[in-house]
């Protein structure tokens, strides 16, 4: 009858939209790109972009349909990943993860290993490999396995040794007992140096000032910038002759040694320049006063200052302020009044002026 | 910079920790990022780093404070944060007549700006506005991205990266299955980005794959593209090198072919082959006469001496 019929197309219809609302088929025209360790899933379908430009809830309504699809998709991967239960047969279902594939840049640079010490190359060199050690060993006073070095270590706590032989060829005077103190002071202070040492060459190492990047990054100042363009310059073929300068660049090349080459004159050259030249040496030999340059004075006395500063300070720390600190805080030593005033100590002879700096 | 710059001898236990977490190592730690208000923001501004901070606790630090700089003129300063707070991505956050209701995305690299991306925001509607039930905090959100514009354009590819980045959360080795509750889902459409954030309601479907349901939760974001600071290529290369000791250890004499099949590779010492185990044939068999007459043909004759 129709009233049957019509019930039955409507339970029909009612059923299938119960279907569809169950179901988990999604229909995209491009596969999406997935990476489960992310989470993450790419849709490179275009979106309906005529749909999504009239603004208010009917956009809102097209991309949570969207978001559900993708959505849809990516959890049916999810679901397909070899799961179990964690924490026996009631916990939670686990999936496991795979390796994240997509490629992020790190935080930081990865860590360099630290340089070898000055042991560790000598073992290299040598062939000596580490002995593994127990951690107990067996102590035949007290009977019992005993720590090898620590509270309560075998063969007791050394610096109550309450005997010290007198080795064979020492001053029979000598207190053994300081004597065993002091050489026990002195290895700590000895080996805490080297540690330092071994710290310091390590860092070093480390955070040498990098090569400035031959790349502009924005953030170089101007004679960083000069001295990559001077590098850039000399990568070519002909090492830079060839290339036009900058507009404000200088004139002339600068030479590759950075001005530090001894130049001569020419053997045949200024006849005038020479003929001066000798006749001042000797006018200066044969004079009775002592000539002095001033400039070449101060410098080498301030240097002399400066060794017998670092001399001094070897062992300790160097100050925070450095070598110019420490030059500016002794009062008067500083200028070529100082260093004038300090030449009549030393007994130059005459000519030294002339000559090459020892 | 001279006072960063030192190095700190720790002289406790945990100083000496704190330090070691900071330090570059293979497997690195999740990236905190830091959200800061610029000396003019406004309250939408303001209101957007607040709702990113909700959802990125507890890898974020929102700095409650206005500082007055400009991220695209002089990194200095959010370098200077970065190095303190150890955060390697920033969300600036700002406003003026040029450029209102302006966000600045950006990571670094080693303490130095690499990329900075800065969006517009459109139209906001943030955790307050929609009244519903929200996810706990800390859960790793579902991220997907639609539009081909995200592959097409490189500034979108890099914006992709750094979202990807920013909103990632911890790597973890498992997940819980009934966990995967937040997905946000970004749409590159007509040169806007829409990003918004739903909350996943898992539903009984007839087989064992639930069938998802969409709840909207959360931030909602209308983002435009404006100005960009992309580090150039090799930088941006030489971010991503991982070092060796991350690659996965081959296995050596295992190969896979097309089909899926694995071969494996053995390797044996020279074989015996007087010693070979083959049919034993008795009637080839070497009788005991024949043997002897062998030998004593080979063999030298040991002579008996008395």
């Amino acid at each position: 009858m129709a009233a049957v019929r019509v019930e039955a197309v409507l339970a029909a219809a009612e059923e299938q939209e119960a279907e569809k609302r169950r179901s988990i088929a999604v229909e995209k025209e491009l596969e999406l790109e997935y990476d489960l360790g992310n989470l993450l899933a790419v849709d490179r379908n275009p979106p309906p972009a005529a749909a999504l430009r009239g603004a208010g809830p009917r956009r809102e309504a097209l991309l949570r349909a969207l978001a559900r699809d993708n959505t849809q998709l990516l959890v049916s991967r999810l679901w397909e990943l070899p799961a179990e239960r964690a924490g026996g047969a009631g916990g939670p279902l686990v999936a496991q993860l795979p390796e994240p594939a997509f490629r992020l840049p790190r935080e930081k640079p990865p860590p360099k290993p630290r340089p070898p010490t000055r042991w560790e190359q000598f073992a290299r060199l040598k062939g000596i490999r580490r002995k593994k050690k127990t951690s107990l060993v067996w102590d035949e006073q007290a009977k019992e396995w005993r720590r090898r070095w620590g509270y309560r270590r075998a063969g007791g706590d050394p610096s109550r040794a309450w005997l010290a032989e007198v080795p064979a060829g020492a001053d029979p005077e000598e207190d053994q007992f300081a004597r065993l103190r002091r050489e026990k002071r002195e290895r700590v202070a000895r080996n805490e140096l080297n540690r330092l040492r071994n710290l310091a060459r390590a860092h070093r190492a480390g955070s040498a000032v990098p090569a400035a990047p031959l790349h502009p990054t924005g953030h170089q100042d101007r004679d960083e910038l000069r001295r990559v363009a001077r590098v850039a310059r000399v990568s070519t073929a002909s090492l830079g002759r060839f290339q036009p300068r900058l507009p404000k660049e200088s004139a002339e090349p600068p030479s590759r040694s950075g001005g530090k080459k001894r130049r001569f004159e020419p053997l045949l050259g200024n006849l005038a320049a020479e003929r001066s030249r000798q006749l001042d040496l000797l006018r200066d030999m044969g004079s009775k006063k002592p000539v002095l340059d001033i400039t070449r004075a101060v410098n080498k006395q301030l240097r002399q200052e400066e060794a017998e500063a670092a001399a001094a300070n070897k062992g300790k720390k160097q100050s925070k302020r450095g070598k110019r600190g420490r030059r500016q805080q002794r009062p008067g030593r500083s200028g070529k009044k100082s260093g004038a005033r300090r030449q009549p100590q030393q007994q130059k002879p005459a000519g030294t002026g002339r000559r090459k700096k020892a | 910079m001279d006072a960063l710059d030192r190095v700190v001898k720790p002289k406790t236990k945990r100083a000496k920790r704190f330090l070691e977490k900071r330090e570059p190592k293979l497997n690195e730690n999740t990236k905190n990022a830091m959200l800061i208000k610029g000396g003019n923001a406004n309250l939408t501004v303001s209101e957007v780093l607040k709702d990113i901070y909700a959802v990125k606790k507890p890898f974020a630090v929102l700095y409650k404070r206005k500082n007055v700089t400009r991220p695209f003129e002089d990194q200095t300063s959010l370098e200077f944060f970065s190095k303190k707070s150890d955060c390697s991505l920033f969300l600036f956050g700002s406003h003026n007549k040029k450029r209102p209701n302006n966000l600045i995305i950006g990571r670094m690299f080693d303490y130095h700006v690499l990329d900075m991306i800065e969006l517009g925001i459109e139209k906001f509607v943030s955790l307050k506005d929609i009244k519903n039930s929200k996810c706990p905090e800390g859960t790793k959100p579902m991220l997907i991205f639609a539009g081909d514009v995200f592959d097409v354009n490189e500034e979108y590819r890099r914006l992709k990266s750094l979202l990807i980045d920013f909103f990632r959360g911890p790597t973890v080795p498992s997940i819980r299955l009934a966990g995967l509750e937040y997905v946000l889902h970004f749409t590159a459409v007509d040169g806007k980005i829409y990003m918004r954030s739903y909350k996943v309601l898992l539903k009984k479907s007839g087989c064992k794959i639930p069938r998802i349901e969409l709840e909207e939760m959360g931030p909602s974001l209308d983002l435009v593209m404006r100005r960009t600071h992309l580090a150039s290529d090799d930088l941006y290369k030489l971010s991503l090198k991982q070092p060796k000791g991350l690659k996965p250890k081959k296995k050596k004499n295992i190969s896979h072919d097309v089909f899926g099949t694995t071969y494996g590779r053995i390797h044996m010492q020279k074989q015996d082959l007087s010693k070979l185990q083959t049919r034993k044939m008795k009637g080839l068999k070497k009788r005991p006469a024949e043997k002897s007459a062998e030998d004593g043909g080979t063999a030298p004759k040991k002579s008996k001496s008395a």
